[in-house]
């Protein structure tokens, strides 16, 4: 196989045992299993953006689930805002010829006239970065608790103006939401549409993974993880580290905003819970588990937890149990459950893994 | 504004200005002694608030206060060592999880033992509805409990900190900890102390506003996250700015609500927090190249 | 005339109440060594960070090739071609040999964010060419076998090397080494002197700070000396050894 392409033999891994899970799933009759494995694809593009930004640039943020809102909110005010009243204006009528609004039928059988998801998605987006760039300027001088503490702060605002804003839904947040189209396809939570729903989650998700791992291996991942290792010999090696935290920060909202709209489109909604303190801290912990920069591991883990968590098995105890996973990790194990000496045999397991996927060790190489 | 609402909204703040003052105070404690932010730092407050709940349905009240106090401090020390003492060498990181890992454990705990019902403790002296008047505003005689106790806390503290030889050592620890060993002062147990007097004083300021504000399970963060900005506003570190801090604080919050609609209150307080981080982390009286310096 | 590289004018930086760098002047020759010696705490290490950028001076001026860096963030001083190292190693201690030098070709190369996340074609040359010249570097310090080791897991005078890999990876006219002999034994120090002429013979510039009398008058075209944050002497090796002030302040006491 051609070396450039050995490195994504993990994806290709990955997305097979999808398909089996799937395959077993649905043969089982246990396709509502789907729904949880789903949310919590959607949850991992939280946690592998949260995972660079942590594991490479070394940065905390405890208010992931701000941008996760972000994205969900602006999607689903857009797609839900009725323009009905605006619809005899020429410029309506221009955006419908445009596709950008588009006429529907609600709940009830009325008729809705509402943005374009597509439109929607590329506002949320454009919020995302304009308000990570805002937050991120200032953010990124600080460090340690300071560093925790803003971006705590900047998720509890936005809780905030959630629970407090009358379009926003205030404490029930916003229902309705339509579909979002994808090439034919619907992202919704429409029970007969469950088995393409898994698989464009999981595109979406290794998709992510695929830029995420593009980047490690980049000569911008390399100069990430150097300043993870020495701020201060990353930026003596002429790196611009201000720059680098600030686009790796922006790129971690992104990630979180579009899980937070594709789950939106999913659920039908969002609400104040998707945007709680206590969120951020579980994607915090989630990539802890895994081994703060080791993306397979959060992917693993965030699968893994958020599963169980959707499923129940952690009943009224959920939080206590991240909380308990966090401080388990945190005191024993603080490079990650997978580099722990009693996981020595996983640990071979994954260097021999990774010896078959990267490019050989020749001096001639370094393709791709 | 007439006087009387103004006074109104002063004596408001000022009432809770001074319990964010004993939270930052908490924190700076802790902090001053081991570096540490204890995010846990709100939990103490509502866990003394709902341990004096349940115990003065049978003991007299002083005593079920002072033995709530006398639990907190005990969960302090417990604290300091299942979770800090044997740790070598953490980073800032590291630490700064664990303590939200912990708060979060606290809380949950908390849920399990009394649900999500809220308590209420028993005014100190009169009932709910009484109140006294005083220049023109009707206050719930508690409000004065809360004024005092505050007060009686920051000077003993004082004279704690200045008088005594063990309020001696622990400064001793925070200022170098290295001479203050080789002093013969066992710097863990500073380190302990300073997490049962931070729980001591939580609990008793949890005890105090139990009647007025009541107490759920939940409420331990919020009020941690604003001890947390009068602690920076003041200068992390520094208790007698952090009184003016927490006055500034409060004063701030009381006023806006002639302003803000009131689900925005809380916003407010987060904004202090994120503007004085952004612009200004050493805090109003902080030393800024000190700041800046240290590593944080 | 060989022509100014670096240009000190007049360098104050202060502490509180104290005179960390006092007033120093002096000027660095192209394809020359300049040594800059003094006892602990003449101010040698924070002359270093105001040149390199890491600490704003409090007045005066620093020139390369006339132009004015002073101002300047520490990545852009280097992408100016001033590198250093630092007195205590910092290596990238997690990423191994060779990806610490090939950082260092990081303002030589271009790929960005866009291209990175990407993959784009152009960057796989640029990759390549990275990769070379890293493997050439490690050659050229005689530490290829290493290349796939942890940083870490090197012995000391190794890590040495490597910083100074690094540095070079960066393409400098200008290499600032901060006591590249500290730690290291005499054949250690001996090796370092050979390394630091191998440097020179390049083309590169060297200033260092340096405690080892030995391989300072061993080496060096030129010395400053710095005490109490002041220049008090500067010179060729021969008339440094002689300047009578120099004398006092290591020797200590009266002279004749």
């Amino acid at each position: 196989m051609h070396p450039r392409l050995r490195k994504y033999l993990p994806i290709l891994a990955v997305l097979a045992v999808v398909v089996v899970v799937q395959l077993v799933i649905s043969g089982s009759g246990a396709n509502y299993y789907l729904t949880q494995l789903t949310m919590s694809a959607y949850y991992s593009l939280v946690v592998l953006g949260l995972c660079l930004l942590m594991g490479y640039a070394g940065q905390i943020s405890l208010g992931q689930a701000g941008f996760f809102a972000i994205g969900g909110y602006t999607s689903a005010v857009l797609t839900t805002t009725n323009l009905m009243p605006y619809a005899d204006l020429p410029s309506m009528q221009t955006l419908a010829r445009l596709g950008m609004v588009f006429e529907r039928q609600d709940l009830y059988g009325n008729t809705l006239l509402s943005f374009s998801p597509w439109l929607a998605l590329i506002a949320a987006l454009i919020m995302t970065v304009v308000i990570a760039l805002i937050i991120g300027i200032p953010v990124i001088r600080l460090r340690g608790h300071y560093l925790a503490m803003a971006t705590l702060g900047f998720g509890l605002i936005i809780y905030r103006i959630v629970l407090g804003t009358g379009f926003l839904g205030e404490a029930d947040g916003i229902t309705g939401v339509p579909p979002f189209p994808l090439f034919g396809l619907e992202v919704s939570g429409s029970l007969s549409t469950r088995i393409p729903n898994y698989y464009i989650a999981w595109v979406l998700v290794l998709l992510g993974m695929l830029l995420a791992l593009n980047l490690i291996q980049s000569r911008v991942g390399r100069a990430l993880r150097s300043i993870h290792g020495s701020e201060e010999a990353a930026g003596a090696m002429g790196i611009d580290t201000a720059r680098y935290k600030l686009a790796t920060f922006v790129l971690s909202a992104l990630f979180a905003a579009v899980g937070g709209i594709f789950l939106t489109h999913y659920n039908g909604g969002i609400g104040p819970s998707e945007v709680t303190s206590m969120k951020s801290i579980r994607y915090v912990a989630v990539v802890a588990v895994g081994g703060m920069d080791n993306l397979w591991g959060a992917l693993l883990m965030s699968m893994l937890l958020n599963f169980l968590s959707l499923r129940g098995y952690f009943g009224t105890y959920d939080d206590a149990v991240f909380a308990a996973i966090l401080l388990v990790i945190m005191l024993f194990f603080p490079d990650g459950l997978l580099r722990a000496p009693g996981f020595r045999n996983l640990q071979l397991l994954r260097q021999k893994l990774s010896a078959l996927v990267r490019p050989s060790k020749s001096r001639e190489s370094g393709d791709g | 504004m007439s006087f009387e609402q103004f006074f109104q909204y002063f004596l408001s703040g000022v009432t809770s200005g001074s319990i964010y003052a004993i939270i930052a105070i908490g924190f700076n404690i802790i902090y001053n002694t081991t570096g540490i932010i204890n995010f846990a730092q709100g939990e103490f407050l509502i866990l003394g608030g709902m341990i004096g709940v349940s115990l003065s349905s049978f003991l007299p009240l002083p005593l079920a206060i002072a033995a709530a106090v006398v639990v907190t401090m005990g969960v302090g020390a417990l604290i300091d060592f299942l979770f800090i003492k044997w740790l070598k060498g953490p980073s800032v990181l590291r630490l700064v999880i664990i303590t939200i890992g912990l708060s979060i454990l606290i809380r949950e705990t908390m849920l399990h033992i009394w649900d999500e019902k809220v308590r209420t403790l028993r005014h100190f002296t009169g009932t709910e509805i009484s109140s006294v008047k005083i220049l023109g505003a009707y206050i719930s005689p508690q409000v004065l409990w809360i004024l005092g106790i505050s007060a009686v806390i920051v000077v003993v503290l004082n004279l704690f900190f200045r008088l005594t030889l063990v309020g001696r050592a622990m400064r001793a620890c925070s200022d170098n900890r290295t001479a203050a060993r080789l002093c013969g002062i066992r710097a863990s147990q500073m380190v302990t102390f300073s997490f049962m007097l931070s729980a001591a004083i939580g609990a008793l300021a949890g005890c105090v506003i139990s009647p007025l504000t009541q107490t759920q399970y939940d409420m331990g963060a919020p009020l941690a996250i604003k001890g947390f900005t009068v602690a920076i506003l003041g200068g992390l570190g520094n208790s007698t700015a952090a009184v003016v801090a927490g006055l500034i604080l409060g004063l701030l919050e009381a006023f806006s609500i002639s302003i803000l609609p009131l689900a925005y209150i809380d916003a407010v307080s987060i904004a202090v927090l994120l503007v004085i981080l952004f612009f200004r982390p050493s805090g109003l009286f902080g030393n800024r190249e000190a700041s800046t310096l240290k590593e944080f | 005339m060989a022509d100014r590289l670096l240009e000190i004018r007049s360098l104050s930086r202060s502490f509180g109440g104290l005179k960390a760098v006092n007033d120093v002047s002096f000027t660095v020759q192209a394809g020359s060594i300049k040594s800059v010696i003094g006892p602990n705490g003449a101010g040698k290490t924070t002359l270093f960070n105001l040149i390199s950028g890491m600490l704003p001076s409090d007045s005066g001026a620093v020139r390369k090739n006339g132009k004015e860096i002073t101002r300047l963030q520490p990545h852009r001083i280097t992408a100016l071609g001033i590198c250093r190292t630092f007195q205590t190693t910092k290596l990238f201690s997690r990423m191994t040999v060779l990806e610490n030098v090939m950082v260092g070709r990081h303002p030589r190369t271009k790929a960005g964010f866009l291209s990175g996340v990407l993959n784009l074609p152009w960057t796989w040359k640029e990759e390549r060419e990275i990769r070379e010249r890293s493997f050439e570097l490690l050659d050229s310090l005689g530490l290829t076998d290493t290349a796939e080791d942890l940083a870490s897991n090197l012995p000391f005078g190794k890590q040495r090397r490597l910083e100074i890999a690094r540095a070079l990876a960066t393409e400098p006219s200008l290499l600032l080494l901060d006591e590249p002999a500290a730690g290291l034994n005499i054949y250690e120090t001996r090796e370092m002197a050979d390394l630091v002429l191998k440097i020179r013979k390049w083309g590169i510039t060297v200033l260092l700070v340096e405690h080892d009398m030995s391989l300072v008058m061993d080496i060096s075209d030129e010395i400053v000396v710095l005490n109490y944050g002041s220049k008090v002497a500067e010179g060729r090796p021969e008339e440094i050894q002689r300047d009578p002030e120099v004398i006092r302040i290591y020797l200590g006491g009266g002279h004749a």
